[in-house]
């Protein structure tokens, strides 16, 4: 029997889920609207929240100075290829770990994770020697494979626990009918577990996106991402809040977007399993 | 008529293939601040001049000095030129990682870089980085404030006049503290200033055995006097402003002193941005009768990563972002008070930039700050609001720590002072001093 409701109740969950949902989004909505301020309405007390002169100075001045367009590319391409790359290589790691799972498995999987517990500037300098050796500092091919290798214990695991959520069975009797282990990846298991996949390819592009640790110390002028593009923007001494309030808009707005059109995906994606 | 054409066509060709065989693209790494942006948008001068195209990196100035620190240590060769301070010049020069700069031509006229610029910058009297701006630090103060307390500023005021006058023009109830100081921590911030400011104690980081002062009556006086002084007119939650917190509330005049960097200057007494723009005033930083002034001495300098291999094209970007004419092709374009200040002695003889309102006083500030001889009592390293040893850096950040927490009123001065003491000891022994 379904619990009754009372509307009283719904009506508050309903404003504590607002109350919520903005506190949340007030970090990003501040800086948006801090880019159309001027440098003195930013840093103004009382602050200003509404009622304030719109400007669209910041931009035109960060387009002036920036090539905007260059770092958004190398941001799409980073992101979006450590991405696919990662998936093509956990989809069989996930599967193996799933369907035929040995007695280290468990050890295998958190082992992975532990990998994570690393402060990543403990091995900047080895893999900055590695780089230069290879010749891939400042190229997108080196930052694809770091952000796909730091990336790849999560989208193992997410997917690893997608992909126990499908019955063994329906692999098997796929088996019997005669699909080989490549038919049985890419036509059973993968079109079953899309939900996971997706949630799993749109969580690993937002973390590849807002990585700012090695996006920032590989790069120099050719393959810097956004990161590098806020970054320029930041200064300990001067007051730039309003142009680093734009270049950080400019910067998560394409995140921004696909975020908003994927969150059905995202959302059905994340709670895959939990309701049989 | 024939011949005349054919030579015309031929020298140019002969142009076009000497500038195209010579024109490379640099890459240089900078710091986000109004100096160097600028720099940024003129740098289509320097490319018509020579045909090198430039390549921007601009970086926030921490994660640039981690970024540049990683490239010249593992020889990485990602920038041509490297915008460097004058704590990294000294030891990277001395290590052999930067290309010395001893063979400027003679128009270039390295004898006019302000003496003390160019002492921060060299390493046994080889230049190793070219100044672009220099800076000292000094008093901003608010003149309405200080008539209202019935008060004047001397050109150079000690501390007890300054904490005196402080405390005067404070005035909480409508949220005006009489003087803003650096809290946050952090080596380049309130360290910065109070390594500074313990010179005028008389205070030092180590003596001439490196062995580490924080345990001596002269810096519990120094921490004592700075902490009583931010609780009775500084303003509140002071552990968290660095420059520019500070420079944010002196904006909007609720600050009668600041002392902080010169450069600050600009801003301040800039209407488009400072409500009090016309109502500051320039003093020398304090002293305390001991002979030194708590002014410290910065430079941006520019700076060439042994290994590279566009050495010449990078020292001419050099000789021009540094030049004379540089200087005069801002003033021309931005005006004489967005010229990169603290570089040059011939800017301060020039009789256009006299009428600036900071340039006397910033200069004064610059030729007193004396590096080699910081303090009172002799210490075994330079650097006035730094020892420039490489393991300052990471010492610093963890005192500044301590001092903060004292600031926030975590800790007594007493136990930040000992924590510094014990933690600065131990480092400097397993760096092997």
């Amino acid at each position: 029997m379904a619990r009754a409701i009372t509307s009283q109740r719904k009506a508050l969950n309903t404003a504590l889920a607002w109350g919520v949902g903005l506190l949340i989004f007030f970090p990003i909505l501040w800086t948006i609207l801090t880019s159309f301020k001027t440098e003195a309405q930013a840093i103004s007390d009382p602050p200003v929240f509404l009622f304030f002169d719109w400007t669209l100075e910041n931009y035109s001045v960060v387009q002036q100075r920036s090539d905007y367009g260059r770092f958004l590319w190398n941001s799409i391409i980073i992101a979006g290829g450590s991405t696919i790359l990662g998936i093509i290589i956990a989809v069989p790691a996930a599967w193996s770990m799933a369907f035929v799972p040995s007695k280290r498995t468990k050890d295998i999987l958190l082992w992975m994770l532990s990998t994570k517990m690393l402060p990543a500037v403990g091995v900047l300098y080895p893999i900055y020697l590695i780089f230069i050796k290879l010749g891939l500092l400042d190229t997108k091919t080196g930052l694809v494979i770091v952000l796909m290798l730091i990336n790849l214990p999560i989208i193992v695991w997410m997917l690893y626990t997608y992909f126990k959520e499908i019955p063994g069975e329906i692999l098997e009797a796929a088996r019997m009918d005669g699909a080989t282990l490549r038919e049985e990846v890419l036509y059973i298991l993968t079109p079953m577990a899309i939900p996971g996949i997706a949630s799993t390819l749109l969580l690993n592009v937002i973390l590849a996106w807002n990585e700012a640790f090695w996006t920032l110390n590989l790069t120099a002028a050719k393959a810097a991402p956004l990161t590098a593009f806020i970054a320029s923007y930041s200064s300990p001494e001067g007051l730039f809040y309003a142009k680093l309030s734009a270049a950080s808009t400019m910067a998560i707005a394409p995140i921004l977007i696909l975020g908003w059109f994927s969150q059905k995906q995202l959302v059905s994606g994340l709670t895959f399993g939990a309701v049989k | 008529m024939f011949a005349k054409y054919a030579l015309g066509a031929a020298t140019a060709i002969s142009l076009i293939a000497a500038g195209s065989a010579s024109a490379e693209t640099i890459t240089i790494a900078t710091v986000n601040n109004g100096d160097m942006i600028r720099m940024q948008g003129l740098t289509d001068d320097f490319t018509t001049k020579t045909g090198h195209v430039v390549e921007w990196v601009t970086l926030e100035e921490n994660v640039l000095r981690q970024r540049v620190t990683t490239d010249i240590t593992t020889k990485g060769g990602q920038f041509d030129i490297m915008t460097i301070g004058m704590y990294e010049t000294p030891i990277w020069g001395r290590n052999g990682w930067l290309v010395p700069l001893d063979d400027l031509p003679a128009e270039y006229d390295a004898d006019d870089i302000l003496p003390a610029m160019r002492g921060g910058l060299s390493v046994d009297g080889t230049l190793y980085a070219a100044p672009f701006y220099g800076e000292s630090s000094m008093i901003m103060y608010r003149t309405d404030l200080m008539e209202k307390a019935g008060l004047e500023m001397p050109d150079a005021p000690t501390w007890e006049f300054v904490a005196g006058a402080a405390r005067a023009m404070t005035d909480k109830d409508n949220g005006i503290y009489g003087i803003c100081l650096r809290g946050k921590a952090g080596w380049g911030e309130n360290m910065a200033f109070l390594t500074a400011t313990a010179n005028a104690f008389g205070a030092r980081w180590f003596d001439e055995n490196w062995q580490a002062q924080f345990d001596q009556p002269e810096w519990k006086e120094t921490l004592e006097f700075y902490v009583n002084l931010m609780n009775d007119a500084g303003p509140p939650g002071a552990s968290n402003n660095g420059f520019n917190e500070n420079l944010s509330l002196f904006q909007q005049g609720k600050c009668g002193m600041w002392i902080d960097a010169t450069v600050a200057a600009s801003f301040v007494t800039n209407p488009d941005d400072s409500t009090v723009a016309n109502k500051v005033g320039f003093a020398l930083a304090p002293d305390t009768g001991k002979g030194k002034r708590g002014n410290w001495l910065w430079a941006w300098a520019l700076g060439i990563p042994a290994g590279t291999q566009k050495t010449d094209a990078a020292k001419e970007f050099i000789q021009w972002a540094t030049s004379k004419e540089y200087i005069e092709l801002v003033a021309a374009k931005e005006g004489w008070a967005n010229v990169p200040p603290g570089a040059r002695t011939s800017l301060y003889e020039d009789p256009n930039y006299k009428d600036v309102p900071f340039a006397r006083m910033t200069l004064e500030s610059i030729l007193s700050a004396d590096p080699t001889n910081p303090t009172v009592d002799p210490v075994p390293y330079v650097g006035i609001q730094f020892a420039a040893i490489p393991e300052f850096a990471g010492i610093a950040g963890q005192v500044g720590q301590e001092f903060a927490a004292a600031l926030a009123g975590q800790q007594s001065v007493d136990e930040a002072l000992a924590k510094a003491q014990a933690l600065t000891t131990d480092e400097m022994e397993a760096a092997g001093y």
